[in-house]
Order: structure tokens, then C-alpha cells, then sequence
């Protein structure tokens, strides 16, 4: 094998055959083409790149040439190395993506496969519906207001014009606490925070008070002892009953959708004058159907009352009556519940049962 | 409160007939809400029959049924038309010749019951005949209440004499009729009555009003049955009795019959009929809404005296009970001894009237509705009577009740009033009130003109006079509301009256700019990350209801003397089992654990926030200042302090897998490490650092139970595994685990605002040890001594392996702690690092005996 052709060691070289050359890089592509695999390529590569490959033999010998055949063989050398060369990072790319393919091929599973390992859990409905309504008065520039829920019998019916010989107080169904002359109860409305945002708060004031209430009721698909009302109460000059009605169409429309039709009719509360229940067109029959479950064929389905504070309220609460004028209302959140989300029976609202939130997820 | 639609519309004109669904939608407008329709659903063909012929076919079941031929005339039905037609009846009470009401196939009863020929008793049975309760009609005046009606006793033999078989029965006995019943609001007691449903109506819609009270009645004069009103103790000023007319009507026909007419009206109205005397009273009752008492004359001995009870009186009432009176129960007495009556609640068996009764003394008085409403209250007895008074009764009325009943008596019965006509009247005089013409537009948004208001005023009964005001431009409304609507005391009252009758449908919607609020408060916003925490954690929220028992406090192994068994009681619990409130929400949310346990889950978590009854008093009574102004601060202090405090807990339980088994392998029992780091992860969500130290406490596993404290040594709450003894009391899963934490703390404890400590971005450096300690000795004590050695460069330090065994002897273990140090401004070198761990190894030998392992 003749060593480099270096001009203060002259070799005599044979001239590059041209057919030789088209035969090497031919015979070079064939052999990358058959190569199937990465390690069979690379064996391919030593063999028609490598040091001792016929066209590095070659591109050695054009050093040897006399310089006036130089260019032209080195052209011809070049491009031939350059077809191998270009042939075999083709095939090498190609190779190697066959290989990725294979591996991930390999490596695939079956995503289908349940995926349960860790307990997923939930927050009840009843509390994100409550929630929810906070956060749309919230929005409005409400505030929300709590309570006790063992309350003083004052400021669950004395102030708010339920004196102990009302006929209204005995209808509430109140659980008392014992000794009676304690003067305690289970709050039965939410109203109490009322009437003590009313005593602590600054005028105008805007709250609304979610919270659970109690009522003797036995547990059935419709009543349970335990309840949630959301109630409402603003306190400011000028407010009149259009307020109320424009605040109780944006809370349903927030809540409900823009279809659920309401009516307000007249109806009473002591703490509040005049009074109004908010009612939703039924939603199972629309008012058509006589004998429909839901609504008792009436068309129509209560949500709650509402009303312009008695005056006889903000006086207890020291509100100046001529001044400042309010309204109140007050929802049931169970029955908000049942209506949105199509929950038949109160029970499974109590009952704890797993099965029963975990429907609902963490967004209602 | 019930109207049947032909007695309503009897007293309104110019209204078109109308079905009972939409008369209850007109009197919904004006406030009176539906609550059920009755009657109607009927639907022929339902005709009269004659009885032709029958056989009495006694049965093996003892029962003898009566296989009769009736003759159904000419009904318009294909079947049956002019064939005499075989029906099987089971009452004995007609003959042949008899009218009777025959049912045929293809005819629904009310109630939806569809008739249709059946075989019975070895016969086809071609419908029925109708006893007067399937028909809805009450009592035909029969003994047997079940009996088969039979027309001529029904109508008498006169109007019987003009039917012919075949003849539509539903039009001839108005069995079509339909009954509105709606919800009467406590302040507008005059609808307890058709009277007031029938002004209602008219206001809802647009007819005119024609007042059955608008009748003549006898003038009062002195030779009366004497009454004396003798009320010594008037509450709040106001007499017990300030209205008392008495009628006596002698000779009533003992055994006349209540017309059927009426009867039928009184079985619409729910009432059963009785007697004569006793019907009468009732249905005036309902038409005028005035209560009133029918006395049998010749039990009475003097004149009637109305008093407040004498200590140690009683009565037995006309339901059978004797009742021990308190004095201040209003009673009707005879000539002040015998008591006859508590006043306006019920009468006494000794002077009821009954079969034997000729001459009758009528009572219609006006009450006090305090006065009835305590008396009521106290014997627990609500009546038609008690609910009309509480809620106000007309007096101008008064007379005219007592007239209308005389006149009854005296058509139906054959009596003859007495001339004599007692009318003790101390009624007071009723006050006009001033109203300005603009407040109900104020108070509505909606503006009504002064006319408008005027108007509307007197359609509802008020006498209006328009007066000048204090300015020119300022007139006034001097107001003097009818007798029937004591519930009108001020603006807002006619304020109302407006709105009602021209319509709630009128308010416009506008929104008011509250536009001053603050968001929701920390401690809103703590309670929502406690929550979705746990929820994230796997944990599912449920809602429980917060009443124990003793039981309960037993099974969670609380001691005697344990805080948690101070409870508020509730008087009135729905269940003796459950009549306190819960000290702990833990308490009654293990309840939900057991029950999906019971229903089939194998593994469970739950929580709960909510509040629990802390009474720490001597429970002391609350004042009940007035409510003319708002009281004073230390009474209003004295209220507040009698509030038992309540502080915000979340409990969370779980049994079985903490995470479950499955294709990736076995599950892992839930244990105490769960509960703690529920726990903690709270703690770390509020950004509040808590401190764990071991505590026996009930109801946990005295051994796996973890205090947890602020730093401060706040205590927040416990958590662990429950005590194996709670476990099986409570029946949940073996190895259940739970905690319980005071939100109110946490919320004070994390309301601070975070400031930010500057992140080094040098490299970390760590180092690990192994220490033997005791093992007595807490990790956290361990801990808290290695991080004090550590000082500021120990950036985090993780307890990586818990050895006990051979190579570290009995009663020792050995904690392997990885500890990473990182400077703020440089790199540290491995010198400093191993001078860091062994200040720590050193400073944990000092407060612990900790020795490193191997050494
Ligand atoms: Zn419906």
C-alpha cells in the first residue's frame, strides 16, 4: 500500500480508475442498503469508510498525483465519498429510527388498565352549592355573615317581631333547649345573623348568611330536621321592592340559567312587610300537567320568602325605620340542590353516603 | 282552609265559571296559596236507579250480599239503556221501590277508582250502588254511615217524587263540585272563613263582592239570657272578652235533620256533620268565620260569667279529657261557679248539646287572641275555634253569626228564637291611622299614583279620608281599617295591600350597588382549604345531623368527668336517643363510616366541618328585653353571653385501605401515619406549623393517639387510631383511624401574612445518621434536638428508617435521619458540614441520650 504522496517524497502512483471508483461507492451502497440493523451498519461503515476502505485508499493516493491531475481526480474522489457518506447517514437515521420505534413499541402498555391506586375523594354538593352562592353575592359586593346555631331565643324570634304570643312562632316547629327558661333554641332560620349583622354591623349593609337551621321535622324524601337556608338582607337608603326582585332574578339566573321562569306572590312574615314567596315555574311539567308529582299540579315550585324588613325589626336592631329601608329573603339550599341537580330524596343528602357526593365532583 | 268553587262563587258576581284550578290560581295572586284540589274527578255514567227487586245470597264468609235487579232507565248508555241491570251490593239498608244511586261501567269515582262489571259472588255485577261516602257526601242521615244512599231519605220523598230513573246523579247531587284549599297566612285570619276567601276572590278577580254578613239582625235589648264579662286580669291591658252576644232558640226539633245541603258543604269542608245544632254552628262558622258555641239551656242554672280560672279549677272538655286550668285561662262559667268552657278553645261535655236537646243557648263572642292563644298553648288543644281567635276574629260580626245561626235553627229545626237578645259590648274603639300616599310607591319601586292608592284602600274595606298634610303639597291618608283586618297597624301594611292587589307581577327588577364588600373572610376561606384538602387527601364529606346520646359518649369510652359529657340537652329531642347536641363532630360522624361500611364499602374516609355546642356556663337565663328600640349594651352583652359557645371543628375518619389493592398490587391498610397526615397536611395548607406530641386520649388507641399543637402549645386536636374498644362499640372497621382539629384555631393560628425568605440557589449538601435512643424517646423530640444542633444552614431534615432489633439492644431503636444544609451566599464545604451534623448528633446526645450508631 503506497503511503502519502508527499511532494519531498515523491511515489509513483497508479492513476485513479475511474470504473474502479463507481464500483467501490457502488458496491458501498449496496452493503449499507442490506444492513437491517444498527451493529450490521456500523460493521458496513468500517468496511466502505474506513481507513482501509478502497475510496480512503484512493483519496490518499490523489496526494500522490502530479498536481496538474490533482484536481480533477480529487473532484471525483470527493463526490464518491460524498455518495457513500451521504448514503450511509441515510441509512444510519433510518436505521435509528427504526430502533426508537421498536423500543417504544416494546415499552407501550395498556392505558385502558383502571388506574385507582390512590382514594379519590369529595366535597359534599350541598356545600359547594353553598358555596357557589356565597360567591355570586360575594361578586356583588356582599358579604357573607354566620351564627351560631344554638341561639338565643331573642334573636331568633323576639326581634324579629315573633313575640312568644305570635301564631307565627308556633309554627316553626322549634326545638327548645333545656331548662325552657334558658331562653335557647335551634335557631330555626338563619334571620338571627340578620338581626346581629344588623346590631354590629355600619349601614348600608348587604350580607347574605348560609347556614344550617332546625326544625322538628321527621326525616322523608322532602323534610329533614336539620336544614341549609341561605338568607339575604340588605339595609339602605331607598331600597325598595324592585331591588329585591332585581337581586332575586340575578341570584336565580346565576344559580339557575337564564330559562327557570320565577314569580314572586304575596304571602307573610312577621319580620318582613310586604311579603312575597319566590316561586320556580315547575320544571318537571311546566304547569301542564295536573297531576304532576313535583309541583303538586300547580305549576309552580316554592323556593322561599322574601319581603321589605319590617319596620318593627329595624327598630329593635336601632335602625332608624324612616330613614333606611331593607329587604330580606331566604332560600332553602337543599331545595336549590334537589332542583339543579335532580336529587329526588332529602335522605341521601344526609344519609353520608359515599356513593352519593362523589357524583358531583369538586366543581357543582 | 277549604271552599268548594259553587259556595265561593255564591257570594261573587260577574266572574265567569270557573274550574277549581283556576280559581286557585286567581287567589294565589292575592296570597292565598294552593295546597290541594278535592272533589270533582268524577266522571259518569252515574245515575239514578230503583231498586225492582232483590235476593239476600248468604256466603260461606258469613257475609250475606244482596243480588239486586235496578232499573237504570233510559242512560244513554248502549249496554244497560232501559234493561233492568244486575248488581251485587253488599249494605242491607234499602227496600225495593227505593232511589238509589247506581254507578255504571266506564264511570271513574273520585279518587280515580274506575268502575267496570266484574264477577262477584257468582254474578256479573253491572257497577255498584253508592254509599254517601263514595260519593263524598258524608252522612245521609242514616245510622250506618256506609250505608247505601237512598234518595228519597236523601232529598225527601218530595224531590224524590220528580226522579226518574236514568237522571244524570252528578249534576242532581253536585257531585262536580270542586274544593280550592289554600294555606291561610297567620295575619289574615278572616279568610278562615268563606266569607273573607269570597272578598279575595272578588279582589283577585275584578268580581264584585256580595257580603253574606250584609244581613239584618235582631237589635239588642234587655231581656236577654243575662251576661256578665268579669275579666279581673286582662293581659296587656286588652279584656279577655269584649264582645259577648247570647241568643236562646227553644224548641229545636230533637230529631231534625241537617239539610243535605248543607251537610254535603260541611263533608267539602272536612267536618263531619253531627247534629243539627252542632252543623249549624259549624257552617256559620265557615261562612262568617266567627266561632260559636251551642249551649244546652237546662244545663244552665245562672247567668253566664266570663272570668279568668280560680286555682285548682278544671273541666272536662268535649273530646273526653279533663283538664287542670291555669288561671290565666279565660273561662265561660254558669253564674260564675260551673265552668262551661274555656273561652274561645272548647266547650264542656256537661253542656254540650246531644240528642235530648230542645232548647239551645248561643254563644258568639270576640276573644282576645292572646288570651286564646295562650290557653291553646297550654292545653296543647287547637281548634277550628282557637285558630280563628288567635288570629282575629271580626267583631262587628258578631251579632250577625249569632242571628244567622237563630235563623237556621229556626227553618231546620222548628225552633223559635226567644225575643230576648244579649249583646255586651265593651269593644273599643278601633284607631285610624295616618298613611302618606307615596309610601307604598317608596316601598315598591313602582309608582303609584294617589288615586290609585286611595282606591285600592277602600276596594279592600278601609274608610279612607284624604286630608291636607304638613305641606301643600304633602297630603295625608287618615285610615280607619275594616273590622276584619286587625293585621293593618301601619304604612307598610297598606303598603302592601297595594302591591297585593294591583299585582306582585308589576314590581320591575332592578339591582341596588351594594358595591363595599370584602371578599369572604379568612375564616371563610380556611374552611374551604380545610376542606378541599381532606378532599384531596381522599377524603369525601358528608353532613351529619349534631344530636348524641350518653350511649354515644359511653361507646367513645369518654370518662365520667370528661368535659365532652357537658352537653346542651335539647327539651324537645325528635329522639329520646339522640337529645344533646354534639361536643364533638368526631361524635356522630363515625355514624357515616359505619353506614358504608354497612352498605357495602370495604374501605371508607370521611369528614365534616361544622360546629359543636361547647357550654362551659352555669346555663343562666337570657334576658328578653322589648324590641321598641334596640337594647341596651349590657343587656344585649347579657344575651350574647348566654349562647353557649360554638366552636368550628373537622373531624375525618377511615377504615379499611388507605389505598387500595388491585391489578398494581395489594392495597395498604389505612393506619395512624393517615390520620396524622391528613392532619398535617392541613396544618402545612394553612401554612401553620404543627407540633406533635404523644397523649392518651379518648376515643383513641392510648398508644397510637398524637396531640397536635401549635407551637405555642395551642392545642388544635388529636389524631391517631381509635381505641380498640371504640372500635367495636361503635361497629367500624377494626384499625380505624380518625382526628379531630379546632378550625377556629387554625384559622387564628394562620392569620398572619407570610413573608417570603429568600431562596439560596448554592449547592445542597447532605448528610446522613443513625441515632439509638430509648425508646421512650419521641421522633419529634429527636428531631426537634437535631434541628436546634443543625441550626440555620439545616435546610430540611426527613427520619428515613425506625430499626429495632438485635443490633441496637431491648427498649432502644435507631432513627436514621437524612439532613440537608444549604448557605445562603456560598457553597459549604464538607468540613462544615461535618461539623453541622455533629453539633446536632452532640446536642441530640445532651436532650435525649441519643448515640450514634455503630459508635
Ligand atoms: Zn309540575
Amino acid at each position: 500500500m503506497p503511503g502519502p504522496n508527499k511532494s519531498y517524497d515523491p511515489v509513483e502512483v497508479a492513476a485513479l480508475d475511474p470504473a474502479a471508483l463507481d464500483a467501490a461507492v457502488a458496491e458501498a451502497l449496496t452493503v449499507f442498503a442490506a444492513a437491517d440493523r444498527l451493529d450490521s451498519l456500523k460493521a458496513a461503515r468500517l468496511a466502505h469508510q474506513g481507513d482501509g476502505s478502497a475510496l480512503s485508499l484512493a483519496n490518499r493516493e490523489i496526494g500522490a498525483l502530479p498536481p496538474t491531475a490533482k484536481a480533477e481526480a480529487g473532484k471525483r474522489v470527493g463526490m464518491a465519498r460524498g455518495r457513500v457518506a451521504k448514503a450511509l447517514a441515510e441509512r444510519q437515521s433510518q436505521l435509528e429510527l427504526e430502533r426508537d420505534r421498536r423500543l417504544l413499541i416494546e415499552e407501550a402498555v395498556d392505558v385502558t388498565a383502571p388506574v385507582a391506586r390512590r382514594r379519590i375523594g369529595s366535597r359534599h354538593p350541598l356545600e359547594l352549592v353553598s358555596e357557589r352562592i356565597g360567591d355570586i353575592f360575594v361578586a356583588m359586593g356582599w358579604e357573607i355573615a354566620e351564627g351560631p346555631e344554638v341561639e338565643s331565643e331573642w334573636f331568633n324570634f323576639d326581634a324579629l317581631n315573633l313575640g312568644v304570643d305570635h301564631p307565627a312562632r308556633q309554627m316553626q316547629d322549634t326545638f327548645f333547649v333545656a331548662p325552657p327558661d334558658a331562653g335557647l333554641v335551634l335557631r330555626t332560620h338563619t334571620s338571627p345573623v340578620q338581626v346581629r349583622s344588623m346590631l354590629e354591623r355600619d349601614l348600608p349593609l348587604y350580607i347574605v348568611c348560609p347556614g344550617k337551621v332546625f326544625r322538628t321535622d321527621e326525616l322523608d324524601a322532602t323534610h329533614s330536621a336539620v336544614f341549609h337556608q341561605v338568607e339575604g338582607l340588605a339595609i339602605a337608603e331607598g331600597l325598595t321592592m324592585a331591588h329585591l326582585r332585581g337581586t332575586l332574578d340575578h341570584f336565580v339566573e346565576a344559580l339557575f340559567g337564564k330559562s327557570l321562569q320565577t314569580r314572586l306572590r304575596p304571602s307573610y312574615f312577621p319580620f318582613t312587610e310586604p311579603s312575597a314567596e319566590l316561586d320556580f315555574r315547575c320544571f318537571i311539567c311546566g304547569g301542564s300537567d295536573d297531576h304532576c308529582r313535583t309541583c303538586g299540579g300547580t305549576g309552580w315550585i316554592e323556593w322561599g320568602g322574601c319581603g321589605m324588613v319590617n319596620r318593627d325589626v329595624l327598630t329593635a336592631c336601632g335602625i332608624d325605620p324612616d330613614r333606611y329601608t331593607g329587604f330580606a329573603f331566604g332560600m332553602g339550599i337543599e331545595r336549590a340542590l334537589m332542583l339543579r341537580h335532580g336529587v329526588k330524596d332529602m335522605r341521601e343528602i344526609f344519609e353520608g353516603d359515599v356513593r352519593f357526593n362523589t357524583q358531583f365532583g369538586m366543581e357543582i | 282552609m277549604r271552599a268548594p268553587v259553587s259556595w265561593l262563587t255564591e257570594y261573587v258576581e260577574g266572574v265567569p265559571v270557573a274550574t277549581g284550578r283556576e280559581v286557585a290560581a286567581s287567589l294565589v295572586r292575592v296570597g292565598l296559596e294552593e295546597e290541594a284540589l278535592h272533589g270533582g274527578g268524577i266522571a259518569g255514567p252515574l245515575v239514578v236507579g230503583r231498586v225492582l227487586d232483590f235476593v239476600d245470597e248468604p256466603q260461606k264468609n258469613g257475609k250475606t250480599i244482596r243480588w239486586c235487579q235496578v232499573d237504570v232507565g233510559q242512560n244513554g248508555q248502549r249496554v244497560s239503556e232501559g234493561t233492568p241491570q244486575g248488581v251485587v251490593c253488599g249494605a242491607d239498608n234499602f227496600t225495593v221501590g227505593d232511589l238509589v244511586v247506581v254507578v255504571l261501567p266506564g264511570a271513574v269515582l273520585p279518587g280515580g277508582f274506575a268502575i267496570s262489571a266484574r264477577k262477584t259472588y257468582g254474578h256479573v255485577s253491572n257497577g255498584m250502588i253508592c254509599s254517601a261516602e263514595e260519593l263524598g257526601l258524608g252522612s245521609d242521615g242514616a245510622d250506618d254511615e256506609h250505608g247505601i244512599v237512598v234518595l228519597q231519605r236523601l232529598l225527601g220523598d218530595q224531590d224524590a217524587a220528580n226522579l226518574t230513573p236514568g237522571d244524570d246523579a252528578i249534576e242532581l247531587l253536585g257531585l262536580a263540585d270542586e274544593v280550592v284549599e289554600v294555606t291561610v297566612t297567620p295575619d289574615r285570619g278572616y279568610c278562615l272563613s268563606l266569607r273573607g276567601m269570597a272578598r279575595e276572590y272578588a279582589h283577585a278577580t275584578g268580581g264584585t263582592f256580595a257580603d253574606p254578613a250584609e244581613m239584618a239582625s235582631a237589635a239588642p235589648n234587655t231581656s236577654g239570657y243575662a251576661v256578665r264579662l268579669d275579666d279581673e286580669a286582662p293581659l296587656n291591658g286588652r279584656e279577655g272578652c269584649d264582645r259577648y252576644v247570647a241568643r236562646v232558640v227553644r224548641g229545636v226539633s230533637a230529631s231534625a235533620a241537617t239539610p243535605p245541603w248543607m251537610q254535603k258543604r260541611l263533608t267539602q269542608m272536612g267536618m263531619r256533620p253531627i247534629s243539627l245544632a252542632v252543623d249549624v254552628t259549624n257552617y256559620v262558622m265557615l261562612e262568617l268565620g266567627q266561632p260559636l258555641h251551642a249551649f244546652d239551656v237546662s244545663t244552665l242554672h245562672g247567668p253566664i260569667v266570663v272570668r279568668r280560672a280560680q286555682p285548682g279549677e278544671s273541666l272536662t272538655t268535649l273530646d273526653g279529657v279533663q283538664r287542670t286550668l291555669y288561671p290565666q285561662d279565660l273561662l265561660i262559667t254558669d253564674g260564675g261557679t260551673a265552668v262551661l268552657a274555656i273561652a274561645g278553645v272548647m266547650g264542656g261535655a256537661a253542656s254540650e248539646v246531644g240528642p235530648s236537646t230542645t232548647d239551645v243557648l248561643v254563644e258568639a263572642a270576640h276573644f282576645d287572641p292572646t288570651s286564646v292563644a295562650r290557653s291553646s298553648r297550654r292545653h296543647r288543644l287547637t281548634t277550628e275555634a282557637s285558630k280563628r281567635f288567635e288570629r282575629g276574629v271580626d267583631p262587628d260580626v258578631t251579632g250577625i253569626a249569632a242571628q244567622r245561626v237563630v235563623d237556621l235553627l229556626a227553618e231546620f229545626g222548628g225552633g223559635v228564637a226567644e225575643e230576648g237578645v244579649t249583646d255586651v259590648d265593651h269593644r273599643p274603639a278601633r284607631p285610624r291611622l295616618d298613611l302618606d300616599p307615596s309610601l307604598p310607591a317608596r316601598l315598591v319601586g313602582l309608582p303609584y299614583s294617589h288615586d290609585e292608592v286611595v282606591e285600592t284602600l277602600r276596594e279592600i274595606g278601609c274608610d279612607v279620608l284624604e286630608m291636607d298634610g304638613a305641606g301643600p303639597k304633602t297630603p295625608t291618608l287618615s285610615i280607619l281599617p275594616p273590622s276584619w283586618r286587625p293585621d293593618l297597624t301601619n304604612g307598610p301594611d297598606f303598603a302592601e295591600e297595594v302591591v297585593r292587589l294591583r299585582g306582585y307581577d308589576q314590581i320591575p327588577s332592578l339591582l341596588p350597588r351594594a358595591g363595599s364588600g370584602r371578599g369572604a373572610t379568612h375564616g371563610q376561606r380556611v374552611r374551604r382549604v380545610v376542606a378541599n384538602t381532606l378532599a384531596g387527601q381522599g377524603f369525601v364529606e358528608v353532613l351529619t345531623y349534631p344530636f348524641v346520646s350518653e350511649k354515644n359518649h359511653d361507646d367513645l369510652g369518654l370518662e365520667a368527668n370528661d368535659p365532652r359529657r357537658t352537653t346542651v340537652r335539647i327539651a324537645n329531642p325528635l329522639s329520646d336517643e339522640a337529645p344533646l347536641m354534639r361536643t364533638s363532630v368526631l361524635s356522630t360522624l363515625v355514624e357515616a363510616l359505619r353506614r358504608n361500611v354497612s352498605r357495602g364499602a370495604r374501605d371508607a374516609a370521611v369528614f365534616e366541618v361544622g360546629l359543636v355546642t361547647r357550654p362551659l356556663w352555669e346555663p343562666q337565663a337570657a334576658p328578653v328585653p322589648g324590641t321598641d328600640r334596640r337594647p341596651d349594651d349590657v343587656t344585649l352583652a347579657q344575651i350574647l353571653d348566654a349562647v353557649p359557645p360554638q366552636p368550628r371543628r373537622v373531624a375525618f375518619a377511615l377504615g379499611g385501605d388507605a389505598d387500595p389493592a388491585g391489578w398494581w398490587g395489594p392495597g395498604r391498610a389505612a393506619d395512624w401515619t393517615d390520620a396524622v397526615g391528613a392532619a398535617t397536611a392541613i396544618a402545612s395548607a394553612l401554612a401553620v406549623e404543627l407540633v406533635v406530641v404523644p397523649d392518651e386520649h379518648p376515643p383513641w388507641h392510648p398508644g397510637r393517639c398524637a396531640r397536635l399543637e401549635l407551637a405555642d402549645g395551642t392545642l388544635v386536636g388529636h389524631a391517631g387510631e381509635l381505641h380498640p374498644k371504640v372500635v367495636a362499640a361503635l361497629g367500624v372497621p377494626s384499625r380505624t383511624c380518625a382526628a379531630e382539629l379546632d378550625v377556629d384555631v387554625l384559622t387564628v393560628a394562620s392569620d398572619v401574612t407570610v413573608q417570603a425568605r429568600e431562596l439560596s440557589t448554592f449547592p445542597v449538601a447532605q448528610s446522613d445518621v443513625a441515632l439509638v435512643v430509648d425508646e421512650t424517646v419521641s421522633a419529634a423530640a429527636l428531631e426537634s434536638a437535631l434541628r436546634q444542633g443543625a441550626g440555620e444552614m439545616l435546610e430540611s431534615i426527613s427520619l428515613m428508617d425506625i430499626y429495632r432489633g438485635d443490633q441496637v439492644g431491648p427498649q432502644r431503636k435507631s432513627l436514621a435521619y437524612r439532613l440537608v444544609f444549604r448557605a445562603p451566599s456560598r457553597t459549604l464545604t464538607t468540613k462544615e458540614v461535618n461539623g453541622l451534623r455533629d453539633r446536632a448528633i452532640a446536642t441530640a446526645a445532651t436532650a435525649v441520650g441519643a448515640v450514634q450508631r455503630g459508635a
